[in-house]
């Protein structure tokens, strides 16, 4: 990911749920956003929002994920829920697969 | 020739984003969301609009493999990672939706600019154009400036902190003049983030 214009991001002290935590819950399916050089950070921050219902810190801290582990886990359900919000993260051009939770 | 755009803000009262752009910036807009619409046409996956719609309903066979191109393969990338199978499966029930939502997106950017009194031929060059989305419309814009620009730095070939190497090509190069638009439709897209945010 990129920024238009230099800005620096709190990487959140939100203690919400971790990707850990989503693989570790009854739910087999996860949608796994991936780092690529064009998207903004602002607007992949807008689309966790939008798309999701998160709060900002929560959205951030996904988005920094995505920014320096190269992907992040950003949501979780059932295999045609997850087909959904890839869907979706295609039509907003994110980057998005999904796979078991046990893969990811 | 007017000044060049400071891209958007939010207008206090109307709560609308509005940006004014010159006549140059609004008719370079207009022909990369156009030349997008024809990408999205071209290969594959004809528009269902343009087909007998009855011939459309009965036709369950969309694509399967990934596009040629590679911007097509960015805008449409593989659902599974390791999954063949399921890849083609998903790519059949989504890509051609998905293909007609990102044409209608940059028609719909064309048509805000025109609505907006860009000319067909723009040859009054202190002609400013000045546009007003709503959130739903400004929603389309941040999608279809996504596309433009996926477009354009999957053909650049853009990195992750590869600016030194574009700002190190001479102003005359092709590459340096499309990556300077490119950053132009990146400064557009984050003021008009900030201010829909």
């Amino acid at each position: 990911m990129t920024t238009a214009s230099p800005e620096k991001v709190d990487p959140g002290v939100q203690q919400d749920l971790t990707p850990d935590d989503i693989t570790l819950a009854d739910t087999p399916w996860v949608t796994v956003v991936w780092n690529d050089p064009v998207n903004l950070m602002s607007y992949v921050t807008f689309v966790f929002q939008k798309h999701f219902g998160y709060g900002r810190k929560k959205a951030e801290k996904l988005m920094m994920e995505v920014h320096e582990e190269g992907r992040s886990i950003v949501s979780s359900g059932s295999r045609e829920e997850m087909e959904r919000d890839v869907q979706a993260m295609h039509e907003y051009g994110l980057w998005a697969t999904l796979s078991k939770a046990t893969d990811a | 020739m007017t000044s060049p755009t400071t891209g958007f803000v939010r207008h206090r009262r109307s709560k609308r984003a509005i940006a004014t752009f010159s006549v140059f910036e609004a008719d370079l807009l207009r022909s990369l969301a156009a030349q997008l619409v024809e990408l999205l046409h071209n290969e594959s996956a004809v528009a269902a609009t343009e087909r007998d719609p009855l011939e459309a309903l009965l036709d369950f066979s969309g694509p399967t493999t990934e596009p040629e191109d590679p911007v097509l393969r960015r805008l449409f990338p593989s659902a599974y990672r390791e999954d063949a199978e399921a890849a083609a499966e998903f790519r059949r029930f989504t890509e051609g939706g998905l293909r007609d939502g990102k044409a209608r997106a940059a028609a719909t950017v064309i048509d805000t600019l025109e609505e907006a009194g860009l000319p067909a031929e723009p040859l009054d060059e202190e002609l400013a154009i000045d546009v007003e989305l709503d959130d739903e419309t400004a929603l389309v814009w941040l999608r279809s400036l996504t596309d433009l620009r996926l477009a354009l730095g999957t053909r650049l070939g853009v990195e992750e902190d590869d600016e030194e190497l574009w700002y190190s090509l001479p102003d005359e190069d092709s590459r340096a003049q499309a990556h300077h638009i490119y950053e132009w439709l990146g400064f557009i897209q984050e003021t008009l983030v900030r201010s829909v945010g």
